[in-house]
């Protein structure tokens, strides 16, 4: 563990990422302490409307005469639990199926694998949109719709992984000695593939805020008057040209968040693979 | 040759029939009424009824199956909730305005993205080389959507550069439609202005919707170049003699490429996808914007065949790179 930590201290976009990671998943806990206006998730002023950024209103103020620096701060919090749930469910959906498929052969193999493929070829968005419309739109249908159709990427490296290290010799000297198909997959072949999972979870936390952002913005998640990022940039486009500071700051806030996933993600992948060669 | 594409036609035909299976489930699955929703709220229990007794929704769920793959192979997919148009109708007269954004967009993404790549490659660990690396890390990150309206902002609204929606001028007549593609129909009309409008319209969208595939595009051109510049062929050729510039551009880029393609096909649903969003922005009178129109006012049938279309070209996309792949390296399809 030790020399890994070390490698990745080196890599200064990782490195970057990691603070950003650090950084946003901050002000999701301590949100509501680090805001100076807190209230603001919920009640407006109607006397401060759409005031430009100023010492008082950094990022200045919406509609509502809400503080936009605070909501984009209170918003870190929404951003980040959809995505860890839509990545943990598309996790116990598909890790399970991926071990599986990658471990049996046969007609339930061939059927899992059939199906990922299926819903891989069919754009994340759409189907997720399709979804979400299907079920009445709001944020706890639009996580099950993303879950529902981010679980194949971890089907497929989990079943890549467990296809190979089931061919490995070191599990046919498992079964040598007696062990069963339960302590082989759970104890042996989960731990081996773990990681590119890992590396997949990471760069899918970035991915779901991105997707779940949309699904704001068209109004299929977040209601308001929810700080959410995408519905804020929904709500802005109305008082554009003249205000702004209201469209930009929240567009800000998902840019440098998918950002930090991505390149902590890169840098794992980095470390994790080492067939990859490291052409950086 | 012939045996690598029909194969490559027949692993795809399982996906197809998957396709239409989640699609029959997406549309049955669901706990809401059909005919209600198709009646409206002011539906008598008797209009209800009678509705689901025409739609066949009281049928067994087999012969249900069956009636709608007959109406699929059929290209029915009734009528539009919203424009009371049929959907087909509907959809063949927005296809060629989202081709003509994808196919801009992807030229763009491709035409920029893998030179850039080869410099960023050539000049490894240099300055070019980090600035398009960072680039390219924010083109990945941003959001579509927030970048077409902040394009607006700028270019549009600020600046009065371009036209901020639409696919031409309101006050400016039509060119008569010939083969759909507004930009082409304007040339074959000879209407020099009309053109012009065209283009200045296409040009936000398409550049909004460029920018991922970009970056991607970058990414993946620069490992493979970097990759095989490592490789003993390129040193002998530069020992033979070769022009250095000759070299990069043919042998190298050639035996680079083939991730990049990957990535252009997989692109390619990103950009169908992109431009749902974007094009709704831009009010580009496309398949994307039915799309967002259809999923705010819940239109069922538009969704379903929108969704089989999405489904059905990716899967065309992913037989054409898989050609594209064997003509670039012939040693793929021998070993079929």
């Amino acid at each position: 563990m030790r020399p890994i930590l070390r490698k990745l201290s080196r890599d200064l976009p990782a490195m970057l990422g990691l603070a950003i990671v650090v950084f946003v998943l901050l002000l999701a806990i301590f949100g509501p302490l680090i805001a100076p206006y807190p209230e603001d998730a919920a009640s407006s002023h109607l006397t401060r409307r759409l005031r430009p950024p100023s010492a008082d209103y950094l990022f200045g103020t919406d509609n509502l005469g809400r503080d936009i620096f605070s909501r984009v701060i209170l918003g870190a919090r929404g951003a980040l639990s959809i995505a860890l749930t839509v990545v943990t469910v598309a996790m116990l959906i598909g890790v399970p199926l991926g071990l599986v498929a990658g471990f049996r052969r046969g007609w339930l193999s061939e059927t899992i694998m059939r199906v990922t493929d299926v819903v891989l070829a069919i754009p994340q968005l759409v189907l997720a949109l399709a979804l979400a419309q299907l079920m009445s739109p709001s944020l706890e249908t639009a996580m099950l719709a993303l879950s529902l159709t981010y679980w194949p990427f971890f089907t497929r490296i989990v079943y890549a992984e467990t296809r190979r290290l089931s061919a490995s010799m070191f599990v046919d000297a498992l079964r040598g000695v007696g062990a069963g198909t339960g302590r082989i997959v759970f104890l042996h072949i989960l731990p081996n593939s773990i990681s590119p999972v890992i590396v997949r979870a990471t760069i899918g936390l970035g991915f779901t805020i991105l997707v779940a952002a949309v699904l704001g913005f068209l109004g299929m998640g977040a209601t308001p008057p929810a700080p959410d990022w995408g519905l804020t940039i929904a709500e802005s486009r109305v008082y554009l040209p003249k205000a702004w500071w209201y469209v930009t700051f929240p567009g800000l806030a998902i840019l440098i968040t998918v950002m930090g996933f991505n390149l902590l993600g890169d840098g794992l992948r980095d470390l994790v693979d080492p067939r990859i060669r490291r052409s950086r | 040759m012939l045996r690598f594409v029909l194969r490559r036609m027949a692993l795809v035909l399982p996906s197809l029939l998957g396709l239409l299976i989640v699609t029959f489930l997406l549309i049955h699955a669901v706990p809401s009424d059909p005919a209600a929703a198709l009646a409206g709220d002011a539906a008598t229990p008797e209009q209800i009824a009678r509705l689901r007794q025409q739609y066949g929704f009281d049928s067994p769920i087999h012969e249900q199956f069956f009636r709608y793959l007959d109406k699929v192979a059929h290209l029915d997919f009734g009528e539009s909730a919203f424009s009371h148009r049929p959907v087909t109708l509907d959809i063949a007269q927005r296809l060629p305005a989202t081709l003509e954004l994808t196919f801009c967009a992807l030229a763009l993404s491709v035409f920029i993205g893998v030179p850039l790549g080869v410099l960023a490659a050539l000049n490894h660990n240099a300055w070019p080389d980090y600035v398009l690396r960072a680039v390219s890390v924010l083109g990945i990150a941003m959001a579509a959507f927030w970048v077409a309206i902040m394009l607006q902002l700028l270019f549009s609204m600020q600046l009065g550069w371009l036209p901020l929606r639409g696919e031409l001028t309101s006050t400016m007549a039509q060119p008569p439609r010939v083969t759909g593609f507004l930009v082409i129909d304007c040339l074959i009309d000879g209407r020099w202005d009309a053109f012009v409008d065209a283009l200045q319209h296409l040009a936000l969208p398409a550049v909004t919707l460029s920018l991922g595939g970009l970056a991607t595009i970058v990414r993946f051109t620069r490992a493979g170049v970097l990759d095989t510049l490592q490789q003993d062929f390129v040193f002998y050729e530069r020992a033979m003699g070769y022009r250095w510039l000759r070299l990069v551009w043919i042998f190298v880029l050639r035996n680079s490429v083939t991730a990049t393609v990957t990535q252009i096909g997989l692109l390619f649903g990103g950009l169908i996808a992109g431009g749902v969003v974007v094009e709704a922005i831009f009010d580009w009178p496309g398949i994307g914007s039915y799309t967002v129109q259809a999923i705010l006012t819940g239109d069922r049938q538009v969704m379903l065949a929108v969704t089989l279309l999405v489904g059905t070209v990716y899967a065309a996309v992913n037989i054409l790179v898989d050609l594209v792949h064997g003509l670039l390296d012939p040693r793929l399809m021998e070993q079929e």
